[in-house]
């Protein structure tokens, strides 16, 4: 059996007396779109960090295709295909969109030890930069300074900085938090050309969304995990229901 | 003879040590829960110096003097957190030093046109004069040992009114987590100035204490303020636990340090080679010991932040 | 290799200020000769080698945020490596220069690589504080003079021969090198590695998730910026021929942070700027009282409050445009 690709064996974190994680374990075969779903305050955004190294873990491991990566720092692990995206929009607002995902391709091509030359007009760089714009359809923005740029437009920026960095395992944390219906129809659009090109980790809120885009979906409560399925099981969960879509009123 | 030698060393730098702590309690608790950068704290030091002398010379008795440079000093520090610090918390740290450090430049002029450049000194009052015997061969100077007793009072007080009280909680709070007890309906800025207006009593109070022992002199808060730093970095910003035992740490090393630093490495070396390199090194000591403890805790010994 | 500028109809009004800066500076010395040359020559020098230091602090501060408060420290370095070379009889400049970088460049590297590990007002402290130990090492060379500092037996010789001597001929040396240095910094600081240190002043959590381990960049810059300021100090030396501790107290730090500021962060040649308006303003107030201090204090505390921008900013607002 091929090893799967991103997998997450026991992870645990506590602040002080409050467990964020509890003993979370989670497989992802190469090229699934996972998504967790669970309540505010359920933990998911620290699992993000846990998986992609900002917060370190109380115990537990992280693999990537097989190998452990849990003593990694989160630049480490980006450079072996474990990229991710952030709930509140996280650019550079000062520089143009194209030299946004060009720096992330920089941080993969070659030394960025290089003084002399000037960065933005590389080619080698702003090709694969403009290739990765108008993948998110933003390829008539690129000259735009970042932090002109739309809500919507940010978080679809977002996810071409990530797809930059050439993820082989790509975590999304709330992708559409904050967007309008017409930006998350553009966002959804997007997510659903990248499955299957990449494991794909979403976390989100929109239960639409997920129960559309997903094939497995897991539900994380109080930090623990107390689903995991394909959408339509786990929407039928009785423990699921109780526990979470009642309390959302679906 | 030198077990005499470093009890009254080591009696320096406890007195020493509580300086430092009475300076940097409050300047940890300010960086702790605004998140501010205040360069102008070791002025406050001056300012207590300064205010001390004019108080006794005026009154012809340091008690009396001292009792109005407390009021006086925090008048000073309330003043300023109401022309100046309280438009800098939302700025960034750059803007925090540029301020603070313009600050720092009028004041060690001011006292100058005010009070002349020239050192004042402020007799040891009667009651305090005069030395002590410890014990045999050991004589101490009475003003010391009470500038130690009462700095170890005020830890001890501080101590209680952190940990125990309402207010003190707040301000611990605060250090760890500053949003979280604004949400909690406090009024940050009300709580700052209650930290800052005490922080600059306290290093005003450390200023007064030294008078009769230091000169009073222009600039002279500012070399003490840089080992304050150390301490705040050592003890871990925000906590007052933390900085009292760095204060004490960073005193006894710097005083121990300079008189058997050389001593130590004679015993190794030869002696002018010793004597070259203790008085080059004895200096640096507390810095390389500030670098060691960095090393190993980057947010220092005690933390108030997790 | 050096990047050469664009040239093209709009690089003289792009580049306005920077050119004009350096025009004016190459015509100092035609200027002195009409009287006072010795004054004017030596306080426009002082500026220049100045501006080397702040250029080298706006690397780091202007493009990465870094607030060192320790930047002085690099200024009597590069000084105390001219001072102690030129006593034991080693003058010349061949020797003397790349120890100074060295020793600079060391402990930059060991400091920064400290400091570097904590942020915010942790990293403000810590630089100051190993500046302040880099003064008291000075202080207690009691072979060098100590607190008093120690004269120099002249200026560095390049081939054994005594080619700085002359006020003029030092004038355009120190001015080669700001050009030098300035045009290193900006191919610096567009480079793939400046934009790495630019990125890490907007978003440093965004950079280190796209893949950039930033102590590694920031070590690198801060290392830069000390070598580059530790040439200033092997000038400074030079200019004075002497060195003291002075060249590094706090408050020189704190000086050359208001000459960045003053110039406005981040232009580079806003630090020539700075560092021409501070001296300038230092030497004019001087001149008018001892306690020049009581006024420049609140002068400064008054731009934070009311002039962000710094002293081009300003300027750029009142004037309504201007460059850029």
């Amino acid at each position: 059996m091929a090893e799967p690709a991103l997998e997450l064996r026991d992870l645990n974190k506590a602040y002080g007396a409050l467990t964020v994680t509890d003993h979370v374990s989670l497989a992802l075969p190469d090229g699934e779109f996972h998504a967790i779903i669970g309540p505010n305050g359920a933990g998911k955004t620290t699992l993000i960090h846990q998986i992609s190294g900002l917060v370190p873990s109380d115990s537990g491991s992280v693999w990537l295709g097989g190998r452990d990566v849990t003593g990694l720092s989160l630049p480490e692990r980006v450079h072996r295909g474990l990229v991710r995206s952030f709930q509140i929009t996280s650019i550079l607002p000062g520089f143009s969109a194209l030299e946004n995902v060009a720096l992330a391709v920089q941080a993969h091509e070659g030394s960025s030890f290089r003084f002399f030359g000037r960065a933005r007009e590389e080619a080698r760089l702003n090709a694969p930069a403009m290739q990765a714009l108008e993948e998110v359809g933003l390829g008539n923005r690129a000259s735009v300074r970042a932090g002109l740029l739309s809500h919507g437009e940010k978080r679809q920026l977002e996810i071409a900085i990530a797809l930059a960095a050439r993820p082989r395992v790509l975590l999304l944390d709330e992708p559409l938090a904050g967007t309008g219906p017409e930006e998350s129809a553009v966002l959804i659009a997007l997510m659903q050309r990248l499955r299957g090109r990449m494991t794909i980790l979403l976390i989100e809120h929109d239960m639409e969304a997920v129960f559309a885009l997903a094939e497995r979906v897991s539900v994380l409560v109080y930090g623990r995990i107390i689903a995991s399925g394909p959408p339509a099981a786990v929407r039928d969960d009785p423990e699921v229901r109780t526990a979470y879509l009642g309390e959302e009123g679906g | 003879m030198s077990m005499t030698l470093l009890y009254v060393q080591t009696l320096n730098g406890l007195q020493l040590g509580v300086l430092l702590f009475l300076i940097a309690a409050g300047l940890t608790l300010v960086f702790g829960v605004m998140d501010f950068i205040n360069l102008a704290h070791g002025v406050q030091y001056m300012i207590g110096a300064y205010l001390a002398a004019m108080f006794t010379a005026m009154t012809g008795n340091f008690f009396l003097g001292l009792a109005l440079a407390l009021p006086s000093a925090l008048a000073f520090g309330l003043l300023l957190e109401f022309l100046i610090f309280r438009h800098l918390y939302d700025r960034d740290h750059l803007d925090q030093v540029l301020a603070t450090f313009g600050i720092i430049l009028f004041l060690n002029q001011a006292v100058k046109v005010v009070w002349g450049a020239a050192p004042l000194s402020v007799p040891i009052p009667d009651a305090l004069s005069g030395s002590i015997r410890l014990m045999d061969g050991l004589l101490y100077p009475v003003y010391r040992l009470a500038i130690i007793g009462s700095g170890l009072a005020i830890a001890v007080l501080l101590g209680i009114l952190v940990s125990r009280t309402r207010i003190g909680m707040l301000v611990r709070a605060g250090a760890s987590n500053a949003p979280m007890v604004s949400a909690l309906g406090v009024d940050i800025g009300k709580l700052f100035m209650v930290v800052f207006g005490f922080g600059a009593m306290l290093a005003g109070f450390a200023g007064a204490m030294v008078a009769p022992i230091l000169s009073v002199e222009p600039g002279m808060g500012d070399n003490l303020l840089i080992l304050t730093f150390v301490v705040i970095v050592i003890g871990g910003i925000g906590s007052v636990r933390g900085a009292f035992i760095a204060a004490i740490l960073v005193g006894l090393v710097d005083t121990l340090g300079r008189v058997f630093g050389p001593m130590l490495l004679r015993a190794l070396m030869d002696p002018s080679a010793a004597s070259q390199a203790g008085r080059a090194l004895a200096p640096m000591l507390t810095y390389i010991l500030m670098a060691a403890i960095l090393f190993f805790r980057p947010a220092g010994l005690f933390p108030a932040k997790k | 290799m050096m990047m050469p500028p664009e040239s093209g109809p709009g690089f003289l009004k792009r580049e306005a200020v920077p050119v004009l800066v350096f025009v004016l500076l190459a015509l100092v010395p035609v200027a002195a000769t009409f009287g006072a040359e010795s004054y004017l020559l030596s306080l426009v020098t002082r500026v220049m080698i100045f501006a080397i230091a702040a250029l080298s602090l706006d690397l780091i501060l202007g493009y990465g945020a870094l607030v060192s408060f320790g930047h002085a420290a690099f200024l009597g370095l590069g000084g105390y490596a001219v001072g102690i070379l030129s006593a034991h009889g080693q003058t010349d400049a061949l020797v003397q220069l790349p120890l100074a970088l060295a020793v600079s460049a060391l402990f930059a590297l060991i400091t920064g690589a400290l400091s570097l590990r904590t942020k915010g007002v942790y990293f403000i402290m810590i630089t100051l504080a190993f500046g302040q130990m880099a003064f008291f090492l000075a202080v207690s060379l009691a072979a060098y003079g100590g607190d008093d500092g120690m004269t120099l037996p002249g200026r560095s010789r390049l081939f054994g021969l005594d080619l700085i001597k002359n006020d003029r001929a030092f004038y355009f040396a120190v001015l080669a090198l700001l050009l030098a240095s300035y045009l290193l910094c900006r191919s610096i600081v567009v480079s793939r590695f400046g934009r790495v240190i630019r990125g890490a002043r907007e978003n440093p959590q965004r950079m280190a998730a796209i893949g950039f381990p930033l102590f590694r960049y920031q070590l690198a810059g801060y290392v830069i910026a000390g070598t580059l300021c530790g040439l200033a100090g092997f000038l400074l030396a030079n200019q004075a021929e002497f060195v003291s501790p002075a060249y590094m107290t706090w408050q020189r730090s704190g000086e050359l942070i208001v000459m960045v500021v003053l110039g406005g962060l981040g232009t580079l040649h806003g630090a020539i700027i700075g560092a021409a308006a501070f001296l300038l303003l230092e030497e004019w107030l001087s001149g008018f009282t001892e306690h020049w201090k009581m006024i420049f204090g609140p002068f400064l505390v008054l731009v934070v409050l009311f002039a962000r921008g710094g002293l081009m900013g300003a300027i750029r607002r009142i004037g309504g445009g201007g460059h850029g």
